[in-house]
């Protein structure tokens, strides 16, 4: 059994660059070779999202064995077996679709146990699915993590798939095959693989030291960008995430920049003197679309990321920005108060056909448009602020969450999970959550300090 | 005012500070203790408490606050017009900038907690540029630079209506 794993271990997945690359098993065939359309009419383990959250699927993550404990850089093999397996239960937990048993109450999974699941075990346990895998050493320094889920009840597999990481990176591997479980049972896409970069605050509320920073999805491997000298708000991350917009005061001059993930240069992006503020990547990555103020007036242009001739895309005399493209990139969303409140907009990339589509009670901030394009996110302002969701004609408007200042929504990389900030009364103290669609499963994410602006990055390549 | 208050006893602490370098006392030599008894009032009223105390210096912020009696003027919800209260503020303000037209002048604009932090930094832009439009057009000949802190920089720190409204501001800074 195990020779059988390492074959296709080794056969399937190769590291060839710093970052996890991973295929399936040639074998397999197919994606995930999956069972939906083989005419047979046996019910597939399936999870239910589309009303609301009724019963989180059991599932069963038990700790995964290595067939040889080894000592890695990032630990032995047989401790990150056990860690693996926390982060994936971690995942799926959050994402509110699925209640994983306790990792202590599981029984230990054998290596050839890993591709031979004792079925009847794990019925008998309650769990209605089963993800099984193994973390092994390989002689080039790299891991290979295994990951198999099972239908219990049909005794069958689901999936199984192979990362193969650097041992630093072995969270990577553990997002990535809660990504695939995820993915299989929901038919949602994947978004476990992600990092969110955004505001650490701390201090007095009239004094607040606001710094960049970044981690992954679930708060793990955080780190500080900037260093608070200078205030900054903001950010967003590229597409390709290799640089981060965002606003910086420093010189006592807001202003929109770019910062360069691992070299940590900075550079302007508008040589003007003038204000600018709410910097966002087209989806392309090529441009940036950001308010600048003239003479008070607060408008939406648009510029080169390498710099350049900046565009006026909006000329109304009110206030116009928090501008967020379409994922086609052809529209763009913003908010104005031109007719009097903050509302949201509708217009053309090149700033024609400008159309309002808000008109419920109350103001409208931060429209954010959804990586699958179906909805638009917003701060809904009125008795508080409130984050919720509405179609990009501006029907169906929903509000997913009810703290006192809930604000600057974010989406995940499957538009089926939003970030935002929270804002306490008085004390001034903010905190990052996050809801799905169903406005049912709102979490805390955890950072070392406080937390504001998050943006929720795309999927790791 | 906090601000204010702060700068002023800033100076006066430099002032001390001077003082002390340029006659470094040393152990053997220091003076007496100071008598115990409540000093007699000076012929301007004032207790002289043998301590240093502060001038205000002409041209400079605390002399730009004893004329004007504040450095700040307030808006109303959403809103970047001048009062009537605010423009006799500036008034104020105008005539004190006429006599040093070589003092740089900054305005900061700042709103309260209950917008969203973008929207705020353009409203507290305006409230700034709304001030700089005003002594401008009364022909004020210095340079005023403007700049809005949004709501990041409250002066009060309540969640309430009198916190607000306090922090609804746009504050004239003049260097020290």
């Amino acid at each position: 059994m195990s020779s059988v794993i390492r074959k296709w271990a080794v056969t399937a997945l190769m590291a060839v660059s710093s970052t996890a690359l991973f295929a399936q098993n040639p074998a397999a065939g197919g994606n995930n070779a999956a069972p939906a359309n083989q005419g047979d009419s046996r019910r597939i383990l399936r999870v239910d999202i589309t009303g609301g959250i009724s019963q989180p699927m059991p599932i069963a993550i038990p700790v995964m064995p290595t067939p040889n404990s080894v000592t890695t850089l990032a630990g032995t093999t047989a401790v990150l077996g056990r860690q693996v397996a926390s982060v994936i239960s971690n995942d799926l937990k959050s994402s509110g679709l699925f209640s994983p048993s306790q990792q202590a109450s599981l029984h230990n999974v054998s290596f050839p146990e890993v591709t031979a699941p004792q079925y009847g075990y794990w019925l008998s346990s309650g769990a209605q699915a089963l993800v099984q895998g193994f973390v092994q050493a390989n002689g080039d320094g790299t891991l290979t993590v295994g990951c198999y889920l099972y239908d219990v009840f049909a005794s069958q597999e689901m999936l199984h798939k192979g990362f193969v990481v650097k041992p630093a990176d072995w969270r990577r591997a553990a997002h990535r095959c809660a990504d695939a479980v995820y993915t299989r049972l929901t038919g949602e896409g994947p978004y476990f693989d992600s990092r969110i970069v955004y505001i650490s605050e701390t201090g007095p509320k009239n004094h607040r030291l606001k710094r960049l920073a970044i981690m992954d999805q679930d708060g793990a491997n955080h780190r500080f960008l900037t260093n608070g000298q200078s205030m900054v708000l903001t950010p967003r991350f590229a597409p390709n995430q290799q640089t981060v917009t965002y606003l910086s005061y420093v010189d006592n001059a807001p202003r929109i920049y770019v910062y360069t993930l691992g070299s940590g240069h900075v550079r302007s992006v508008v040589n003007k003197p003038n204000t600018t503020f709410a910097p966002r990547f087209s989806p392309d990555g090529k441009t940036i679309v950001f308010s600048m103020s003239v003479a008070g007036n607060a408008d939406i242009y648009k510029v080169p990321v390498s710099g350049g001739q900046a565009t006026r895309l909006t000329t109304s005399p009110g206030i116009d920005t928090a501008p967020s493209f379409s994922p086609d990139g052809s529209k763009i969303v913003f908010e104005s108060d031109r007719s009097g409140s903050q509302q949201i907009y509708v217009m053309n990339a090149d700033g024609s056909n400008q159309n309002r589509i808000s008109f419920g009670s109350g103001r409208y901030a931060t429209p954010v448009w959804s990586p699958r394009g179906d909805l638009i996110a917003f701060t809904k302002l009125g008795g508080g602020f409130h984050v919720g969701v509405m179609k990009t004609d501006g029907s169906g408007e929903q509000i997913l969450t009810n703290g006192w200042q809930d604000e600057g929504p974010s989406w995940s990389p499957n538009g089926r999970v939003i970030a935002f900030f929270r804002t306490a009364r008085n004390s001034g103290h903010t905190e990052l959550w996050s809801v799905d669609l169903t406005g049912v499963n709102e979490r805390h994410i955890p950072t070392p300090l406080d937390g504001s602006d998050p943006s929720w990055g795309p999927l790791l390549p | 005012m906090t601000k204010s208050k702060l700068t002023i006893s800033l100076f006066a602490g430099l002032v001390a500070l001077t003082a002390c370098s340029s006659h470094q006392p040393k152990a053997a030599s220091l003076p007496p203790a100071p008598a115990t008894k409540a000093p007699a009032p000076n012929s301007n009223g004032d207790v002289d408490t043998g301590a240093v105390r502060d001038t205000v210096v002409l041209g400079s912020h605390a002399d730009f606050l004893r004329q004007v009696g504040t450095d700040m003027v307030h808006f109303a919800l959403n809103s970047h017009d001048l009062d009537s209260e605010a423009k006799a503020i500036l008034d104020r303000e105008i005539r004190w900038l006429k006599k040093y037209p070589s003092t740089r002048v900054t305005i900061e604009g700042h709103c309260d907690e209950r917008g969203t932090r973008e929207y705020n930094i353009a409203l507290g832009e305006k409230r700034a540029d709304a001030v700089r439009d005003y002594l401008v057009k009364a022909g004020v000949a210095n340079s005023v630079n403007v700049i809005s802190y949004g709501k990041e920089r409250p002066l009060a720190m309540g969640s309430d209506e009198d916190a607000w409204a306090q922090n609804r501001r746009a504050v004239t800074v003049t260097p020290n």
